[in-house]
């Protein structure tokens, strides 16, 4: 059926904040659903907290909502502007709940909107979990034995009639949350609490373990007439056991035969056919090794991390296609952009073997537990193409910025072969170089198979790798004649790779292989392995002998993407990669971007000119500089991962668009950076590096408590520490210098004021400053994890003029030619600067939206050799809205085990939303009610734990909340505290005082929010740590700041509802 | 050992050899399936050709004895980017360097096969040879005109008589032109009785066999090339069933007065889009051949056509008993899509 012309309006769900199991694949797939609607002549009514994503652009719908997304704020959206349809899949397991939930309101059927693509029947069949069971009885599809279970007795009586271990899956949670393996009956009934608490409908679904199975994935495509094709086949090399979103993945599978893949294949049509999917789905296998048994793990109907990573494996736009396909078309009427011949309807056929490997955040979290298992714990992944297994493992591991440029690492040549073995039958983020140190040990590869699950094929490979290392280990540079370093090329490795393994430089290397003429080539990513003449930009290098990628003679420009999602560096950066594009676009430049990241819009073939998906590694790009030999390289918009690479950059004489790498060394470099300070008459905290305890002590004094200490190099996770005594300062300083004694350990005086923030954007004569930010906590939280707000609220009219003056000079000083980021704190009246950011940072998107100031096309246009006068702009702070837009931080600290949860100096959030509303209390209650944050209300019960210092400041908000009707419950000091001023109080008991104590109490679900201050953070053995992990498993509100808090009693006084505000669309923002 | 892949259009890659250790000559293809290289090796269509493999990564899962689509392989060299030494998988019986030692079939690794297929994909289909040393030009030219294919049909049909299920209820006459055998095992499964015919099988030999059902098979080469098939169709048309599969479809074609004619670079891989002419429906499917049929005269329509190409892929008389089809529904290797088109041939004589 060709396009349905009944459609004129549809709304699309985003999936929210980044969380882990929930990241920017739903932004590349969100906004190639806008577009392919907009492209039809339908207009989109877009809703997603999240502002920090392209899909919430201007322009990208007819209209914007960056509202909470709740089923009242969607209905409100819904009455408001009378969308005819609503697509389901786009919004990742966020999106799709949250339609499932307005359709079970019946707020369709009340405003007449249609469910187009998948249906909301389709959808439950595929993800509740009794009607998959019943649905795959229907297909006749295997799956392990199973049971729905809705209480503990039960989960244990069905695990004793099938046998440990057993796998515990709740029903519709994220990324696996709240499941996990049980081997004995004790773990069982620990997860199985905390499953049935996570599941929105209680229902938790137990099955046999299949731990050990091949773990095979389809991604797979219907449309309305029944035509099904599959996308793309990928493996897990980590079986099952692991969560797909920490294994690492090939595509297409590497170890089946034609009739094992076949059956899986036609496995999966069956299924999608039988639920009669309209669009995208995803479907898991599990398949014995040693026979053709396999069962269906699971079906994702929408499109999701995997259909991401497919996307680009293959170059088949599968979000673009479903969306297509809901407006009515089928699969053979819809063209195929990389050919433009052919169609829709084929499956991709691949000649390169893709590697995708998982991005951990245990380098920030320090003491998490790391252990891999059914929860997803990653933040990001990599993607590395290579025409050999071992090429596309080596890209991916440089990708992964963790300075391993071989198999080798260090920390797993330092452990036993005891110690490795059992590492490895335990998976951490290390296990593939534990699994390599052993293979260099000799350990049998069959017996390695036996013991990890993973295929011999895989180990095989993993040794050829290991070989060559080896071998490489013979060599000097000397020694090493072309043929040899052609084969360690093809074979992947990195110029610094091959350096480390001989005992010289990267650049000796380099040098030598230019001299033997040993460079790379580039192929093309064509959807159809070459049978087709492709017109899609899109490479991967190669070391052949032909190469696809011609450079053109237009005149060009490289933007450096920003690799990987982690926690500190997000999408915030793609998004601005991604408008830095569009801007130069606008401008008839070639584009070119280089980035290794598949969830991301960058890496989609239709946004740049031309996509290299390459490692961000100094030679990676500089391979790809010189061929395309580009008028510039743009570094500012890739976050740390590209202006780490501008010192190389200019050494090499490449040009860098804005400002100099000499200047960005200068805000980068502490000591230089206080000199120029100091030049300029800037203030900031006093400060001073140390290298003793004994130095520290007297610094300490000189300088006055509290103190902010941090390491100076960062290493093994020693954070940042506020300390209030000498106590505290020798016991960091103690442990610090124990880990590290080569580097100093940074004490500033720690001033508790307000932070303040600017992205200011500088064409070296006017400084444009398009808002700035005031930040809720005081300084000590981490600009990241603050809630930010704009237009300040509260901050003294001197105090911005003062900002505008500071950021002026500094800007001009540093000769910043483009985007500048500057954070202060104002103490006493006093205006303080703390960090200075010679690029784009994380708070761009949003002051993006809430100004509209189109900031990156700005300043790229700066870069570009506009100045800020012709575009109309000078210096100064744009005019401020009316409208207030606040940024509110979300976390996902529910998903690492041990991990703090405090707010602190080290950043923890994994992503953001915004609450936008006509007054101060109205977007903050939006911007908590957007994050999750439960708001507290007569009858409500807030447990308080509160450390001495802050008491008397914790009171009169205690006695506000005590004045609206709310519950305390505290442990004894803060009980006595609250009762000696008269507010009734339920004393609970501390953890060591018996049961039931207070995470018995914080367990029973009575507590509906917790306010903890504690004394100090990252102590595993504390109450409060306990208190706080164990309010973060279980789903309650958790602050941690009296700022925050406050807030909170803010709106807990405004008596605000739903029913009371109105939902602000973009343009809505004056 | 080194050796060299050289095409007509004189493109030259090297490779290192592995399999049989010698110089040959053939017509070279690409196909881009990713799984079932060993069904692509033992698919008697592929006689006479160098198969180039799209998917850089062949033999991970080894050689096994039961995934054979015919009792040897065929073709004359297989080129891939990487064989594998060390295959894995719980029906590895042999690796892919001694089958095809075994087999004696030139392989050839190492080499760019993108590159090779970019070629194809703008030259088309010429003929190729597989060189040690450094051979003159005139040594080329004349390996690569001593290359003649036009026998292959006889050389991969079947050399007497057989029959398969002796006790099936519905009897099959099986014109072999160079049969896979999973369209036997298609039959079979379905309760026929086979009986196997040499390409060059009489009509009277036919009807002497009392059928009731004619199948003609896929095979190698050129439809022009069968010997004799065309003009025993022609007289079994209106007196039997008749059913055709790839070579098969292209005998019955011009049995019935089509034209067929040479692609430029064929059809080679599993992921072929075929839409069903009848209900509009797309299928992929698995495809293996040079040739194709156009010019339908009367009487005779199009059931099938390529999605990507337009080409035709199926046909059927109008008023007698007598359909083909250009792909593959036996899959092996591919898709299983269409497997139900057996149940369709056979409906009206089971």
């Amino acid at each position: 059926m060709p396009l349905d012309k009944s459609i004129k309006k549809v709304l699309v769900i985003g999936s929210g904040p980044i969380v882990i199991g929930q990241a920017a694949e739903f932004d590349y797939s969100g906004s190639q659903a806008c577009r392919a609607i907009k492209d039809e002549g339908i207009d989109v009514v877009l809703v997603n907290s999240n502002p920090a994503t392209i899909m919430t652009d201007r322009g990208m719908a007819a209209k914007t909502y960056i509202e909470p997304l709740t089923a009242e704020y969607v209905e409100k959206i819904i009455a408001k502007e009378r969308p005819d349809s609503v697509i389901a899949g786009m919004g990742g397991q966020t999106g799709l709940n949250l339609t499932c939930e307005l359709y079970d309101k019946g707020v369709f059927d009340k405003y007449g909107v249609r469910v187009i693509g998948t249906s909301i029947a389709s959808i439950k069949e595929g993800e509740d979990r009794d009607s998959f069971k019943r649905l795959m009885e229907r297909t006749r599809q295997p799956i392990a034995p199973s049971e729905i279970v809705t209480n503990i007795e039960d989960g244990v009586a069905f695990a004793e009639q099938i046998g440990y271990p057993v796998i515990v899956r709740p029903a519709y949670t994220l990324g696996g949350t709240g499941g996990g393996i049980a081997e004995d009956q004790e773990q069982l009934v620990t997860i199985l609490s905390q499953g049935l608490h996570l599941s929105r409908i209680g229902q938790v679904l137990l099955e046999k373990s299949i731990k050990g199975w091949k773990e095979i994935e389809f991604e797979v495509m219907r449309d309305g007439a029944g035509n099904c094709i599959t996308v793309c086949s990928m493996e897990n090399v980590d079986p099952v056991g692991v969560h797909t979103g920490d294994s690492i993945v090939v595509a297409p599978a590497l170890t089946l035969a034609d009739k094992e893949y076949q059956m899986l294949r036609k496995a999966a049509i069956d299924i999608i056919n039988s639920i009669e999917i309209k669009g995208g789905c995803n479907v898991q296998f599990a398949l014995d090794p040693h026979s053709f048994d396999y069962c269906v793990i699971e079906i994702n109907p929408r499109v999701s991390r995997s259909s991401a990573l497919a996307s680009k494996a293959t170059g088949y736009p599968i979000a673009k296609i479903a969306a297509k396909i809901a407006l009515g078309y089928n699969l053979d009427e819809i063209m195929n952009a990389v050919t433009g011949k052919t169609f829709a309807c084929f499956e991709p056929a691949i000649d390169y073997v893709v590697t995708k490997i998982p991005k951990w955040p245990f380098d920030k979290f320090f003491g998490a537990k790391r252990n891999l298992g059914t929860k997803m714990m990653a933040t990001g992944e990599i993607m590395a193409i290579g025409n050999t297994f071992e090429s596309s493992l080596l890209k991916g591991i440089r990708s992964l910025e963790i300075k391993q440029f071989t198999l080798e690492r260090e920390a797993s040549k330092k452990r036993s072969m005891v110690e490795l073995k059992r590492r490895v039958i335990v998976p951490d983020d290390e296990r593939l170089f534990d699994l390599a140190e052993l293979i260099r040990r000799n350990y049998h590869l069959e017996m390695l198979s036996e013991i990890t699950g993973m295929d011999l094929f895989f180990l095989h490979k993993i040794k050829t790798i290991i070989d060559a290392e080896e071998e490489l280990k013979q060599y000097k540079l000397e020694s090493i004649t072309p043929e040899i370093m052609r084969r360690y090329k093809k074979m992947g490795f990195a110029d610094e790779g091959i350096a480390e393994l001989i005992g010289s430089t990267a650049r000796e290397v380099y040098k030598k292989r230019i001299e033997m003429g040993i460079t790379p080539v580039y192929k093309m990513v064509d959807t159809c392995a070459g049978e087709f003449e492709a017109v899609s930009p899109y490479y991967y290098s190669t070391y052949d002998t032909i190469t696809e990628s011609v450079p053109s003679d237009r005149k060009k420009i490289i933007v450096i993407g920003s690799g990987p999602i982690r926690i500190g560096q997000g999408i915030e950066f793609d998004y601005c990669s991604v408008h830095c594009v569009l801007s130069l676009e606008k401008n008839d430049i070639e584009t070119i971007i280089i980035n290794n990241n598949p969830e991301t819009v960058s890496t989609d073939f239709d946004t740049s000119d031309k996509l290299y998906f390459e490692p961000l590694t100094e030679e990676d790009v500089y391979n790809i500089i010189t061929l395309e030999k580009p008028d510039g390289v743009v570094l500012q918009f890739g976050g740390q991962t590209a202006i780490k690479l501008a010192n190389f950059l200019a050494e090499m004489n490449v040009p860098v668009l804005g400002t100099q790498p000499k200047y960005i060394d200068e805000a980068e470099d502490r000591e230089k950076f206080d000199e120029l300070l100091e030049e300029l008459n800037i203030k900031r905290p006093k400060g001073k590096a140390v290298w003793s305890v004994k130095e520290g002590i007297e610094e300490a004094n000189a300088l006055e408590y509290p103190l902010l200490v941090r390491p100076s190099y960062v290493l093994g996770g020693q954070g940042m520490e506020i300390t209030r005594n000498e106590v505290d300062l020798v016991r960091y300083l103690t442990d610090a210098f124990n880990k590290d004694s080569d580097n100093p350990v940074l004490i500033d005086r720690y001033l508790g004021g307000r932070e303040l923030e600017v992205d200011a954007i500088c064409d070296g004569t006017d400084v444009l400053i398009p808002g700035i930010m005031e930040h809720l906590e005081r300084a000590g939280v981490h600009s990241g994890d603050s809630v930010s707000i704009y237009p300040p609220q509260h901050v003294p009219d001197h105090i911005i003029e003062k900002i505008k003056d500071v950021t002026y000079r500094i800007a001009l000083k540093l000769k910043v030619i483009g985007m500048i980021n500057i954070q202060f704190i104002e103490f006493r009246d006093e205006l303080y600067i703390i960090e200075v950011n010679p690029r784009s940072s994380r708070t761009v998107p949003y002051i993006t939206k809430v100004t509209n100031v189109p900031v990156i096309d700005i300043a790229t246009r700066v870069m570009m050799g506009e100045s800020l006068k012709s575009m109309g702009y000078s210096t100064g702070i744009a005019p401020k809205t009316q409208t207030v837009a606040i940024k509110v931080p979300v976390f996902s600290t529910e998903k690492l085990p041990r991990v703090e949860v405090t707010l602190g100096p080290e950043m923890r959030s994994t992503g953001e939303v915004l609450g936008v509303g006509h007054t101060f209390i109205e977007a903050m209650y939006k911007g908590f009610t957007a994050a999750g944050t439960t708001i507290p209300k007569a009858g409500s019960t807030i447990l308080a734990t509160i450390r001495d210092l802050d008491k008397e400041n914790f009171l009169p908000l205690a006695k506000r909340c005590h004045k609206l009707g709310c519950k305390f419950a505290a442990t004894a000091g803060t009980a006595k505290f609250l009762e000696e001023h008269g507010i009734p109080v339920q004393q609970v008991k501390k953890i060591s005082d018996g049961v039931p104590n207070v995470l018995d109490v914080i367990r029973s679900g009575m507590i509906d929010m917790i306010i903890d201050i504690p004394t100090k953070s990252n102590d595993i053995y504390s109450d409060g740590f306990k208190i706080r992990r164990v309010s973060t498993e279980c789903s309650v509100s958790l602050m941690t700041s009296l700022d925050t808090f406050s807030a909170m009693v803010d709106v807990m006084e405004s008596g605000l509802s739903p029913d009371k505000v109105d939902v602000i669309s973009l343009d809505d923002i004056k | 050992m080194e050796a060299q892949l050289i095409l007509e259009n004189g493109a030259r890659f090297s490779g290192t050899l592995f399999g049989a250790q010698k110089d040959i000559a053939g017509e070279i293809v690409f196909t881009t399936g990713m799984t079932g290289y060993q069904e692509t090796l033992t698919d008697p269509s592929y006689a006479g050709q160098i198969v180039t493999m799209t998917f850089p990564l062949i033999g991970n899962y080894g050689i096994n004895l039961e995934d054979m689509e015919a009792r040897r392989t065929n073709l004359k060299a297989f080129v891939v980017r990487e064989k594998c030494d060390y295959p894995s998988n719980f029906r590895n019986e042999m690796d892919l360097d001694d089958f095809l030692m075994e087999q004696g079939v030139v392989g050839l690794e190492g080499v760019d096969t993108r590159a090779v297929t970019k070629i194809i994909r703008e030259y088309g289909t010429m003929r190729a040879c597989i060189v040690r040393g450094d051979p003159s030009y005139e040594e080329i030219s004349h390996m690569l005109n001593g290359f003649d294919n036009s026998h292959v049909i006889m050389d991969t049909t079947a050399g007497h008589i057989y029959t398969l299920n002796e006790n099936g209820k519905t009897h099959i006459a099986f014109i072999d032109l160079g049969a896979k055998d999973g369209i036997l095992r298609d039959l079979v499964k379905r309760g026929c009785r086979v009986t196997v015919f040499p390409a060059n099988v009489s009509a009277e030999v036919i009807g002497a066999a009392k059928p009731d059902l004619v199948f003609l098979s896929n095979g190698p080469g050129n439809p022009l090339d069968a010997p004799g098939t065309v003009d025993t169709v022609k007289a079994l048309i209106g007196k039997y069933p008749i059913r055709g599969i790839c070579m098969g479809h292209q005998i019955i074609g011009l049995a019935l007065g089509c034209t067929t004619s040479k692609l430029k670079f064929g059809h080679h891989g599993a992921n072929h889009p075929v839409k069903d002419l009848t209900t509009g429906n797309v299928y992929i499917t698995s495809q293996n051949h040079n040739y194709i049929v156009s010019d339908f005269p009367d009487g005779v329509e199009e059931t099938f056509v390529n999605v990507n190409d337009g080409t035709c892929e199926g046909i059927r008389h109008k008023t007698l008993s007598l359909e083909s089809v250009q792909f593959h529904p036996e899959a092996a290797p591919g898709p299983l899509d269409t497997g139900w088109l057996f149940d369709r041939f056979l409906r009206e004589v089971m």
